[in-house]
């Protein structure tokens, strides 16, 4: 138990990261990352030798995702953009590496699913394409053009002009 | 010596994330050189991951909750299943006790036809198969065609495999597996994560049409019915509750094809 416990433990703050990134506000983040650890945990013996814990991990929390998302589509639920992100929302605007942060996590936010992951995975998380693939389960060539397109659609919508009333929103400070 | 390989916008991609060997990214960087736009494109995009990184960075530093505590959680988890061990036990000495035990026979033994039958056959097959890392399956998806001919003889009924994709749900392959009723059809499914599903199909005596019924049964979850005479029960270490959109959707192909 120690064992699992060693190799689990490492990957629960940037589990917390791609969660906070996935779904709706903190707790609902939280509850998806206990539900992935939970599966981790009676799922143990079954990983294969020698896949690396970090991406199994991550694929759980992935798939965990996917049918939250159906779910909510299923209960004709709208996911509110407005609170998308909401904890990373609530960090002061910066300006100092020349990219206003809530702006940047709006866009984000502005994202398809799919869009985010990728950047996530690969940008944030700084799993290989090929870890990224596994998570994601789709081909190697699929990141590579998902990637491409989520990039430049980020791009795209930081270089749009943000609506002032949607800036004063987003400046709140918890 | 070869002539230069063209620049793609995968390498572009790629030497955004720095992933390129030295020669390669010598490569793109001469490029980018020559070609201003897409410079300015390619450095947006590192501006971009970067500013991603730091936006998302103070998630990272925040104190674990409690309720993620892995230690706890597996420990909660074992005391779960320490309880149940005891109580198992009794039950058996209660059963294995003379009038009582008969009298309880009814109630404990096991359903030997109709859909709790079938649901009881798939759960054993999925023990014993399901959990095989290396060798879950007889036949692979790659001879899916020849599965399907193999089991539909034996069962001397035209098979389908269901499509589960797009419930997340890959293929992987499946086996003809014994039950007390004959041969069954058993199909392997896979998840992003790993995780099985198992969906066992054969010829049904008793019940010919029943209803979706739930079944769990020591840590694995089922639904299983049967329609004209095919009887299909999934099993995965799940809520049975879950498996319902799954069972619909096999339910909706196999009704599709009749």
């Amino acid at each position: 138990m120690d064992n699992m416990i060693a190799l689990i433990e490492p990957s629960i703050p940037s589990l917390r990261r791609y969660a906070r990134s996935l779904v709706r506000d903190t707790s609902e983040a939280d509850d998806l990352v206990q539900d992935c650890l939970e599966r981790a945990i009676r799922r143990w013996g079954q990983r294969r030798g020698n896949s690396d814990t970090r991406s199994w991990l991550f694929s759980i929390l992935h798939n965990l995702a996917i049918s939250r998302w159906r779910q909510i589509q299923r209960q004709g639920r709208h996911m509110a953009i407005d609170d998308a992100t909401d904890a990373a929302l609530s960090q002061p605007a910066n300006q100092s590496d020349g990219m206003d942060h809530a702006d940047l996590i709006r866009a984000l936010a502005d994202l398809s699913p799919d869009d985010r992951a990728v950047l996530l995975l690969v940008g944030v998380e700084q799993l290989t394409y090929a870890q990224t693939a596994a998570v994601l389960g789709v081909p190697i060539g699929t990141v590579m053009s998902r990637l491409s397109r989520a990039r430049e659609r980020l791009a795209r919508r930081i270089a749009a002009p943000v609506i002032t009333t949607q800036r004063a929103h987003l400046r709140r400070i918890k | 010596m070869s002539a230069p390989r063209p620049i793609s916008e995968d390498d572009l991609q790629a030497y955004v994330d720095q992933v390129l060997d030295d020669g390669r990214r010598a490569e793109v960087a001469d490029y980018l050189r020559l070609h201003p736009e897409t410079a300015r494109r390619i450095e947006g995009y590192i501006v971009q991951r970067d500013a991603l990184r730091i936006a998302l960075a103070p998630i990272v530093e925040e104190p674990i909750p409690p309720e993620l505590s892995v230690r706890a959680l597996a420990e909660a988890r074992r005391a779960r299943l320490m309880i149940w061990r005891p109580a198992v036990a009794a039950a058996m000495l209660l059963c294995l006790g003379g009038v009582g035990g008969w009298a309880a026979r009814a109630v404990f033994a096991p359903p030997v036809n109709g859909v709790g039958a079938l649901a009881r056959e798939a759960a054993d097959n999925y023990r014993v198969y399901a959990s095989d890392v290396h060798r879950p399956v007889e036949m692979g998806s790659a001879q899916k065609a020849d599965l399907v001919r193999w089991v539909s003889s034996r069962l001397h009924s035209p098979v389908e495999v269901p499509d589960l994709q797009s419930a997340g749900y890959r293929f992987i392959g499946g086996r003809l597996v014994t039950t007390p009723h004959g041969p069954a059809a058993m199909f392997l499914y896979e998840d992003g994560a790993g995780e099985r599903l198992a969906v066992m199909v054969r010829p049904m005596k008793v019940q010919k049409n029943t209803a979706m019924s739930e079944q769990s049964d020591g840590g694995l979850g089922g639904v299983s019915w049967a329609t004209d005479g095919v009887g299909y029960s999934l099993v995965a270490p799940t809520a049975p509750k879950s498996l319902h959109p799954l069972a619909n959707e096999v339910r909706r192909q196999a009704e599709a094809v009749i």
